[in-house]
């Protein structure tokens, strides 16, 4: 099946840097970051990808062979032919800035706070950027792989009830 | 300090006078587990409302890193818990996309019943709990009592009620056996004057019709940018399902139909999914019906499935397959790469997005949890109507705090 | 004397203790609080269904207002961020009450040995009965709320004195010992809010 995603983003960006690969029927494009937004607004208003699935990153710090440590992944959908494609960029520390795509689809806002709570990675222009799942002072980022599974104690913190005093 | 709550946002609609604020949640009775909303009010009408999540959040995905793919699926289980199977056969479809593996028929069948059962499963609890908050005990009563002959039909063939953990890479834990068959076939029967009994309770009755009639309409623009999937979204006029869109398991072979509608309300999102559960029924009973016999592990995929037990304990070729299947060190390897997958979960589009780094386990294990894009919709569902409807619109978005905070 | 009452008042009138009375009562008509965070709440929702019906036990009502309830159920996994709100209702609950900790993740953590769900609930909050289970089956449920009645009968005052002596606590202690090491391994890093910083 001709990747319309692929064709358009050739014809109507050709400046942008796209490095495309295709795994199990599903093409991926990888992109730097600061081109996301061109890149997302093209597919949605000239390749027709009018819902975000999905907005997630991933930590290849313990991976053999990466070269960048975060990688976020944008999962999108043409729901009217049924194309899915994968939009993939880098970023290393110290530098975790990103724009955010809730101007493109509003849907995004609560899949970008999870990845700042989870990973520490912040999206500029979000309109409420703070926390989602974790308390509001949580100090870590649980979901990078130098945070171990256990915790650091957080989970723990609280006082002692005892029977008589309740 | 750990005993304060948080303080809601200001927004807007704060500035003007004569608003208040209400907490609802964490723990209310209407809030179907740990959900919290701090709603503006003026008056009766609900100006603006906050959602605070994060009190179920439990680090499933730092979990899905540490265990391996076919023990993942018992934490996968407790996700969206309402119908738990279809977490499993969700996940496991992923796994099986990365990794490349082809099912057997049978296996297709069993689990194609499977995601269907526990569609009806999970649409009877969703309008059973939320005409429960509507005050319809009977109701609730009534559907409660058709799920328990669909857990009885799960322990028949898992041994289990619910969190069954009954896929594995590649096929399922074990075969079922005739009764179990005999089992659906009677359920299939059966069902047909359950549901009659419970749609003619609420369907059609005044006060549930005032009470979802208009409120909380979700625009087709708004479904779609939102993110919505599933029920909700094709309540409000999207015509995807995935079932027919990208067939997985052994969709293609039935004939059934994508039930959709337009008014995008509480009522119309009730509906969809009494509509839904017809249409299962209708699909278990041809697979119920057509189901091959063969083995359910795929002899060419021979080193993701397990053996027979009596091969394990009679011959040595059995052993050694077993061995090799559990041993940590020596299991199946995957390609060093990463795919999403989707299924279509009573709730939505369930997907996962699997990063590998060859081993046989996930090195990121993402969920893309519908329940979490529903819910963020809700401030736009719930503007300009009234508190009682809070409670309606929860209901009828069938949010799980489980998917929804992972 | 006895013999000549026992003949006029018949079994009208029956003598016992104040304490047992009050303790019957009691276990006989235990209102639950469900406290359902997870899958042991839709357990929790079988066993009050019409197939095992939790009110024949005299848990009629599932009230959710922790001032109208004597048995708090917590059904499911607490995390850290819910358990500050479990602590509030279990203090704005009046006395006499009981705890049932149902399922393995209320109990112990469960299979969820992660940075945020607390292992056992028995550590914050006193309980009194433990259903193990991943789900418990709500036959289990019942048997807990059984046995719960027995200890109540058994050793219930009229007045909660029995409550005054559990002034320890019964549970774990609130770091195990891995978990120490690792906050002293933490303890080398600036940490930037002190709200949720473990203790030293």
């Amino acid at each position: 099946m001709p990747s319309i995603a692929k064709e358009t983003l050739s014809a109507k960006l050709p400046q942008v840097d796209c490095e495309w690969s295709e795994f199990r029927d599903q093409s991926r494009v990888k992109i730097a970051p600061s081109s996301l937004l061109q890149v997302l607004f093209c597919l949605r208003d000239q390749a027709g990808f009018n819902q975000l699935t999905d907005v997630t990153c991933v930590d290849h710090l313990e991976m053999a062979g990466a070269t960048d440590r975060f990688e976020l992944v944008y999962v999108l959908l043409n729901i009217d032919s049924g194309e899915r494609v994968v939009v993939k960029t880098f970023l290393n520390e110290p530098d975790l800035k990103i724009q955010s795509a809730t101007s493109v689809w509003f849907g995004a806002d609560w899949l970008e706070r999870e990845v700042y709570d989870m990973y520490g990675i912040e999206f500029e222009g979000h309109p409420n950027f703070k926390r989602l799942l974790l308390p509001e002072g949580f100090a870590s980022f649980p979901l990078r792989k130098d945070y171990p599974q256990q915790g650091r104690g957080e989970r723990h913190n609280f006082p002692v009830i005892t029977r008589a005093e309740s | 300090m750990p005993l304060e709550l948080l303080e809601p946002t200001t927004s807007d609609a704060s500035k003007r006078e004569g608003l208040w604020t209400l907490n609802f949640g964490p723990q209310h009775p209407a809030t179907h587990t740990t959900l919290r909303l701090v709603l503006q009010l003026d008056g009766e009408t609900v100006v603006d409302a906050e959602p605070d999540i994060g009190f179920l959040h439990s680090g499933f995905e730092k979990l899905g890193e540490s265990l391996d793919y076919n023990q993942y699926v018992t934490i996968v289980d407790r996700m969206n818990y309402i119908s738990p199977l279809a977490n499993e056969i969700a996940w496991h479809h992923s796994v099986e996309a990365l990794l490349g593996i082809e099912l057997t028929p049978r296996c297709k069948y069993i689990r194609t019943i499977f995601a269907e059962l526990m569609r009806i499963h999970d649409h009877l609890l969703c309008l059973g709990a939320c005409l429960l908050d509507l005050g319809g005990v009977t109701a609730f009563m009534y559907a409660f009592n058709e799920r328990e002959y669909i857990y009885e039909i799960c322990e028949r063939a898992s041994g289990q009620r619910f969190h069954t953990s009954y896929t594995r890479v590649g096929g399922l834990l074990y075969d079922v056996t005739d009764d179990w068959v005999a089992m659906v076939r009677k359920f299939v029967r059966n069902f047909p004057k359950a549901y009659n009994d419970f749609s003619g309770l609420v369907m059609k009755n005044r006060i549930f019709i005032e009470r979802t009639r208009d409120v909380g309409v979700l625009s087709l623009e708004d479904a779609i940018a939102g993110g919505a999937t599933g029920p909700v979204a094709r309540a409000s006029g999207v015509t995807r399902d995935l079932r027919i869109d990208e067939p997985y398991l052994a969709y293609e072979d039935f004939d059934f139909s994508i039930c959709c509608a337009q008014a995008g309300d509480c009522y119309a999102r009730f509906q969809v999914r009494m509509m839904e559960m017809l249409q299962s029924i209708k699909i278990i009973e041809q697979a119920i019906e057509n189901l091959p016999s063969g083995p359910i592990f795929n002899e060419a995929f021979g080193k993701s499935g397990l053996p027979d037990k009596t091969d394990v304990y009679g011959s040595i070729e059995g052993l050694i397959h077993h061995f090799e299947n559990i041993m940590p060190n020596r299991q199946a390897d995957g390609p060093k790469d990463a795919l999403y997958a989707a299924t279509e979960s009573p709730n939505g589009e369930l997907g996962y997005y699997i990063v590998s780094d060859g081993s046989f386990r996930a090195y990121r294990a993402r969920t893309r949890p519908p329940s979490l894009l529903h819910f963020s919709l809700f401030p736009r569902l719930i503007r300009g109507c009234m508190l009682s409807d809070v409670v309606a619109v929860l209901g009828s978005i069938n949010i799980i705090a489980a998917e929804l905070d992972r | 004397m006895a013999s000549e009452v026992k003949k006029q008042v018949g079994d009208n009138v029956f003598l016992t203790k104040l304490d047992a009375a009050a303790s019957w009562a009691r276990a006989n008509s235990l209102w639950p609080m469900p406290f359902a965070t997870a899958c042991c709440g839709i357990e929790l929702m079988s066993a009050s269904a019409s197939r095992h019906d939790l009110s024949r036990f005299g848990s009629e009502v599932m009230r959710f207002s922790p001032r109208q309830c004597d048995l708090m159920i917590v059904a499911g996994r607490v995390v850290m961020k819910m358990l500050p709100v479990l602590q509030r209702i279990w203090l704005q609950m009046p006395e006499p009450k009981w705890c049932i900790s149902m399922g393995a993740c209320a109990c112990s953590g469960g299979v969820f040995d992660t940075y945020a769900v607390v292992q056992g609930i028995d550590r914050f909050i006193p309980v009194d009965i433990y259903v193990p289970g991943c789900p418990p089956r709500p036959e289990q449920l019942i048997q807990s709320i059984i046995d719960l009645q027995a200890k109540i009968q058994s050793g219930g005052t009229y007045n909660a004195r029995e409550f005054k002596l559990r002034d320890t606590p019964e549970g774990p202690q609130r770091f195990d010992e891995d978990e120490l090491l690792r906050i002293r391994e933490r303890n080398g890093l600036k940490l930037d809010s002190p709200k949720y910083d473990p203790v030293h």
